[in-house]
């Protein structure tokens, strides 16, 4: 009864309209990758050029004679001047910010959301003079791409200062300790985050839409007129988001990994949810087209379906840090299991979470895709 | 069409009916369509007319009565009815960013036969416009789209549902003759429309619709000479003019854009009439008599005329259907 050719003639007559349409092109494949950009500039910090680092400098003196202050020398080397003047390279990774010695250094760190820190311990410039033993501290965290780069530097600094006084013996010694910030995390967690949204709005906006004007303009009453069935035209716009959320994420992947240093795994595990993600919100779309009378009510329903997914299934944000009550309300939309479904195999490399994220997805999508091909009308009673 | 069926008549509808809640807006039709003729469904909005033919092509259900097309039942049977029949609904529209050419070669995909476009093209008159795009099309380009795809699985009957609706003269007449090379391919054809030349141009065969009933059916020349008056006297005049002849005389008067038509029951009744309009001492300029013609049975069978949108202008009372109903 299905004919297989005759989604293939439909996917390739739909696909060529969609193709021709700039419009639809914009909002299926650029608009995602921009709001990686977006959202990734934003959130990610100095990902490109200058790091900032917090850096608290408690060494206050008094400074023992003839060198005086060596924790501001050291501060100076770390913005890559030497005591000298000279600069010590062109493409300075990191630029010091001076946190006042009076702040608690961690708190100051956690209220700015910051991954990075350098501090300075109070007597250092006396230990140093004196060749005790002194530890800088530099704060970070392991899963920012920054904080490497932030840790190298010191102990480049470090062992300038131990080699020029010392011939490379650790009076100055670097530890690390690790921050947790919720913002280090983002542009990683974004991209599952963003790819759930495109896997959500393209599909869903476009179906609530098309179904309901082929239904006013009579579009459908036509191609109810051909051996064409109501499965086999729902199953070919199927086809078409599947490879337009397919090639979406391939972009999203691609700008994450390149413009933000994004740590993503990609396994076979991610095809089960760029293929049930596209049928379920093609199939909700086409249901909500299909109920409604007219295509204002549908774009009107639609859009009520649609927001409270697009924002509360942990798409922008981890839903980990909303109140209860709208985890709650999370819990019962599908998107939040394809996101998490992500998550879980992009992020965290939990196959045991993915495997409950596609069971529920599954579950979900077949009833949505039965619903939707039994309620769609092509003809009046 | 092949020998075996030579005896089928294509379309046999008895005793139709379809109502919208209250309202009949079909009620009680019956008429039956023959084999390579072209059978027209004049009438005004509201008429019926979308209604029935949809019926007829499986697109919406009867409430009472009997149809069969090409011996199927439309509603049970449409899917099978489907692929021998070729239908432009009304305001037909297609896929937008799709030209003529894709159009086709989708079509013949779905229905899983081979043709050349081109051809079909041709056929339709539609060469030169083949690669651009719906959107971008002509209104009369893309009714013969729809002309076009209704040709592809090579149907032996065809529901054409208002196919020059809104189009310029140039246009319908280009529709025209497409219509009229299928007539001589001896396809059998069934027209709506609200256009009375048209119904004429191309019709073998009539039924005028009003208020969901046939008000009259047969060849124009029958339904002129069952429901015409005979004769009638023409006088150009005023509206003033036609009310005196009225006034003074015992004829039946209708005054229509600047002509005053009389109705003649005999022969001398024009005397009556010509004396009359002398005595009123008002201007009157060119007379003749002539038979009645289609426009003057359709407006007495629909109590007004249509305007270029097919709605009746100078109805009585009664005429509109409840807006809700389409056609």
């Amino acid at each position: 009864m299905v004919s297989g050719k005759r989604i293939w003639s439909d996917f390739l007559v739909f696909s060529r309209g969609y193709l021709r349409n700039k419009f639809g092109l914009f909002f299926g494949l650029i608009f995602p990758v921009i709001l990686i950009l977006i959202f990734g500039a934003i959130f990610s910090g100095n990902s490109s050029g200058t790091i900032t680092v917090y850096t608290q400098n408690q060494d206050t003196g008094p400074f023992p004679p003839p060198q005086a202050d060596v924790a501001s020398q050291f501060v100076s080397a770390l913005n890559g001047t030497l005591p000298d003047g000279t600069r010590i390279s062109d493409t300075w990774p990191i630029r010091v910010e001076l946190v006042d010695a009076s702040e608690n250094f961690t708190q100051y760190l956690a209220d700015h959301s910051a991954s990075d820190g350098i501090l300075i311990p109070d007597g250092f410039s006396a230990k140093y003079v004196e060749a005790q033993m002194v530890n800088v501290t530099v704060y970070g965290n392991p899963t920012s791409s920054t904080s490497g780069i932030v840790s190298g530097t010191v102990n480049g600094v470090a062992n300038l200062f131990n080699l020029e006084r010392f011939q490379g013996s650790p009076v100055i010694s670097v530890s690390s300790s690790t921050v947790n910030t919720e913002q280090t995390q983002y542009v990683d967690f974004l991209i599952p985050g963003l790819i759930g949204f495109s896997i959500l709005v393209s599909p869903m906006f476009s179906l609530v839409n098309i179904s309901s004007e082929y239904k006013k303009t009579k579009l459908f009453k036509q191609l109810s007129l051909t051996p064409l069935t109501k499965m086999e035209w729902l199953a070919s716009k199927v086809l078409w988001y599947i490879v337009l959320t397919t090639v979406s994420f391939l972009l999203m992947v691609t700008v994450g990994v390149l413009a933000f240093g994004a740590h993503v795994t990609l396994t076979v595990w991610l095809i089960p949810f760029l293929v049930l993600g596209p049928m379920l919100f093609a199939s909700l779309g086409m249901l909500v087209g299909t109920v409604t009378k007219n295509p204002e009510t549908a774009g009107v329903i639609g859009n009520i379906v649609t927001f409270p997914m697009m924002f509360l299934a942990g798409t922008f944000f981890p839903i980990s840090i909303m109140p209860q009550y709208l985890q709650s309300i999370a819990h019962v939309l599908p998107l939040y299991y394809i996101v998490e479904g992500l998550n879980n195999v992009m992020v965290y490399a939990n196959y045991n979470g993915a495997i409950i994220d596609l069971a529920v997805v599954g579950v979900i999508t077949v009833i949505i895709f039965a619903a939707a091909v039994k309620l769609f009308k092509w003809r009046e009673d | 069409m092949d020998g075996a069926r030579k005896d089928m008549i294509p379309i046999e509808v008895s005793s139709l009916k379809k109502y919208y809640g209250d309202i009949k807006a079909v009620d009680s039709v019956s008429f039956t369509v023959d084999e390579g003729e072209i059978f027209g469904l004049l009438g005004p909005n509201g008429a019926g007319k979308t209604t029935s033919i949809e019926i007829m092509e499986g697109l919406r259900k009867r409430d009472e009565g009997d149809v069969k097309v090409l011996g199927l039942d439309p509603w049970k049977d449409g899917y099978k009815l489907h692929k021998k029949i070729g239908v432009i609904p009304q305001e037909f529209t297609f896929f937008e960013k799709t030209s003529p050419r894709e159009a086709i070669i989708y079509y013949a995909d779905l229905f899983g036969v081979k043709v050349d476009p081109d051809e079909i093209l041709r056929e339709v008159l539609l060469e030169d416009s083949a690669k651009v795009m719906f959107d971008n099309l002509s209104g009369g380009q893309k009714q013969k789209t729809g002309l076009a795809l209704a040709l592809v699985n090579t149907p032996e009957l065809l529901f054409l549902d208002e196919p020059t609706t809104g189009l310029d003269p140039n246009a319908r007449r280009a529709i025209w003759e497409v219509i009229r090379g299928l007539k001589a391919k001896g396809k059998t054809i069934i027209l709506t429309t609200h256009y009375l030349d048209e119904a004429q141009q191309l019709s073998d065969r009539v039924a005028i619709m009003n208020l969901g009933r046939i008000a009259a059916i047969g060849t124009v020349d029958e339904i002129i000479a069952q429901n015409g008056s005979g004769e009638r006297l023409d006088i150009h005049g005023s509206k003033e003019l036609a009310d005196y002849i009225k006034a003074n005389t015992d004829l039946q008067v209708d005054y229509r854009r600047g002509r005053i038509s009389i109705q003649l029951k005999q022969k001398i009744d024009a005397l009556a009439a010509l004396a009359a309009a002398e005595q009123s001492k008002l201007d009157w300029g060119e007379i003749h008599t002539r038979r009645d013609s289609l426009d003057d049975v359709f407006v007495k069978l629909v109590s007004g005329e249509l305007d270029e949108h097919g709605e009746i202008i100078a109805a009585s009372k009664t005429n509109n259907l409840n807006s809700k109903t389409e056609d």
